[in-house]
């Protein structure tokens, strides 16, 4: 027994179809009721007033933006590697999950962030990263969409992935830099895990362990759909050759 | 240095076409491929000119010793007859073109655009590459196409002298160059439903 | 190596080559920007070192999509494929040519545009300094967005797609390094960073060209 035994598509989806009903009940039981507890259990924050309660959608959703493309990394590796088409596959179903996920980031910070800090935008160094990474993930899924043969298409935006992920690192660190550059000290801090009081901090690991489960079902669901279609893609080639 | 195919699979968009091809090409021969349009010919010869990797089976004598020719030639329309041959030369290390030009009649041409040539003489050009390369084993894919009689004749002449100097082709064309060559026909070896193991789709089913 | 960077030095220079078209692209960007912002001289020389630098980028990747497409509908690639030269030096070498033929041209008009934009005094030098560091990364990292998408029929706008977020950070320092230095401040650290990031790219980019292109010859 080992794990590669999962790659093949046919013991993957019947594992994949055991899985998906805890994964779909676990995650919303966990988001609703990390959601539940987190809008209506806890008291307002002395400074932010209820607009703190928007954490429970922005913090577990940009944990998963990033989450997201690191796992479509190890799986391009993996199907670099081992040519496992499942690796591929949900790789490329992992993708549109992360965009959505780094749209409800951003978008929750600019609701959080007009109150906060009178804006809807600024350009601190963790939002402009959050940018960029929105665009590494509107090219991934670009290039699946635009190459017909989907074995090139799968080689191709695993090297895509493995380069986006060492350029979006210096990114990272160059945006960093170019902030500081600009104004000089400014530090506007978006971490709040840390200063996060006991009484917000439970109804949010809730709320991230709901957003993980969530994340997991639809990728599992998204594989499982795009591997029906290379299925269906092989049944036809036979048909059509025989 | 003969090039020896054993038990070759290749794959086209992921579905193999040929499967289980075993050929052998010795120094001095040539051998025609024959089969119906889209019989695999043109991956065959992509596959054993290392463009492509194939499914399965082995491919022994055939790194850094092929020319390959297929239905476009690699040639820069704003450059000059010669232009193009000296440039192809160098890629492969060689200075020489006079021999090529020669052997194709490209004399009155060398220093016209390739852009101005019609057709059949950008062929010509394009087939006189493969003399400039002084690789030993050819792999054409339809030489012929576009070629009229004359240029036929230049040709399969081309072929003679190469495989007279202990080199080897492998031509894929419909055409009879009245050279004293094997045939293969490619047909008995068409991929069918049971030889199709190393499809990359295969394991979907 | 030398005859492929000569052919195509010279088919960029005859007619039809396309050799000068990014330059007049950076300078028709260049002279739009004081319509766009205003003829305002205080805001033109700030926003100097960051518009050239952008200019000078995209009239780069305007000229990336002839890079490598040319020579795929041809055949030149598949054969320079078979040829004793490996693929990842070959499009070093076509990298290095589009540098010389876009890259290069625009740093020596950069000091020019800066004049119409009113480039403050110490400016030029970093200005010309940067771009001369940090345009062939552009070129590196370019050659890797037509070699992913030379397949792909009408694959120019989803090139840019893929190539304008690779070029990130390689804009930031680079910008960052114009703007100090337009600005009295020390621009080193943004340079050796942009220098960081040339040579980096110079020395990997090309494996990672070279592996999806040859998926997509194959």
């Amino acid at each position: 027994m080992s794990l590669w035994q999962y790659a093949n598509p046919v013991k993957f989806l019947s594992l994949s179809e055991r899985l998906l009903p805890v994964l779909w009940v676990g995650a919303a039981l966990c988001l609703a009721a990390g959601l539940i507890w987190g809008f209506f259990g806890t008291p307002d924050d002395y400074r932010q007033g209820s607009t703190v309660k928007i954490i429970y959608l922005h913090v577990p959703s940009a944990l998963m933006a990033i989450n997201a493309w690191f796992m479509m990394l190890v799986a391009s590796i993996i199907w670099l590697v081992r040519r496992h088409h499942v690796s591929a596959l949900a790789a490329k179903a992992a993708a549109p999950v992360g965009v959505v996920m780094t749209l409800i980031a951003l978008v929750t910070g600019a609701i959080w962030g007009q109150p906060m800090w009178g804006t809807w935008w600024a350009w601190d160094p963790r939002l402009t990263s959050f940018l960029i990474l929105f665009l590494f993930y509107l090219g991934y899924v670009a290039l699946w969409e635009a190459i017909e043969d989907p074995d090139t298409a799968a080689d191709l935006t695993s090297v895509l992935c493995l380069v986006g992920s060492v350029f979006a690192v210096l990114s990272r660190y160059a945006v960093n830099f170019w902030n500081q550059g600009l104004h000089q000290g400014a530090s506007l801090s978006l971490d709040k895990e840390k200063n996060v009081a006991d009484v917000f901090y439970q109804p949010l690991l809730l709320a991230i362990a709901g957003f993980v489960l969530l994340f997991l079902a639809l990728v599992l669901y998204r594989t499982g759909t795009e591997i029906r279609i290379r299925r269906a893609r092989a049944l036809r080639a036979r048909e059509v050759r025989t | 240095m003969p090039l020896i195919v054993t038990d070759l699979a290749v794959a086209r968009g992921g579905v193999p076409v040929l499967t289980g091809v075993t050929l052998r090409l010795d120094p001095g021969q040539a051998l025609i491929l024959r089969g119906p349009n889209g019989s695999g010919k043109t991956t065959l010869l992509r596959t054993l000119a290392g463009l492509q990797p194939p499914l399965s089976g082995t491919i022994a004598g055939a790194e850094d010793r092929i020319a390959y020719a297929a239905h476009s030639d690699g040639l820069k329309s704003m450059l000059s007859v010669a232009e193009n041959l000296i440039f192809w030369a160098r890629v492969f290390g060689r200075r020489e073109i006079d021999a090529a030009v020669q052997a194709f009649d490209l004399h009155d041409l060398r220093n016209r655009l390739a852009g101005t040539l019609s057709a059949g003489q950008k062929r010509r050009l394009g087939l006189a590459r493969l003399l400039v390369t002084g690789r030993p084993v050819w792999m054409l894919d339809e030489p012929t196409v576009s070629l009229d009689t004359g240029a036929v004749a230049l040709f399969a002449d081309a072929v003679r002298a190469h495989l007279a100097q202990g080199g080897a082709a492998l031509i894929a064309t419909h055409i009879e160059l009245g050279l004293d060559a094997a045939m293969l026909d490619v047909t008995p070896f068409r991929a069918t439903h049971d030889t199709r193991a190393g499809a990359s789709d295969e394991a979907f089913l | 190596m030398n005859a492929l960077l000569i052919r195509d030095l010279t088919l960029a220079f005859r007619a039809g080559g396309g050799f000068g078209l990014g330059l007049a692209f950076f300078l028709i960007v260049t002279v739009l920007v004081p319509f766009s912002v205003g003829p305002q001289e205080a805001l033109l020389s700030t926003i100097a070192p960051g518009v050239l630098w952008l200019g000078a980028l995209l009239a780069c990747l305007l000229s990336l999509d002839r890079l490598l497409a040319l020579d795929f509908e041809d055949g030149t690639l598949d054969l320079l494929a078979t040829a004793p030269l490996p693929l990842e030096a070959a499009l070093s070498v076509k990298a290095l040519a589009h540098w010389i033929t876009t890259g290069l041209p625009l740093v020596l008009a950069a000091p020019v545009l800066g004049v119409l934009l009113n480039l403050g005094g110490d400016g030029y030098a970093w200005l010309v300094g940067s771009l001369a560091l940090g345009t062939p990364a552009l070129s590196v990292i370019g050659t890797f967005g037509a070699a992913l998408t030379v397949g792909i029929k009408r694959g120019g706008l989803l090139m840019s797609l893929l190539v304008l977020p690779l070029y990130v950070p390689t804009l930031i320092f680079g910008a960052e390094a114009a703007r100090r230095g337009a600005t009295g401040l020390d621009p080193t650290t943004p340079l050796l960073m942009l220098a960081g990031i040339t040579a980096g790219v110079i020395a990997l980019m090309p494996f990672a060209s070279a592996a999806v292109l040859r998926v997509n010859l194959r």
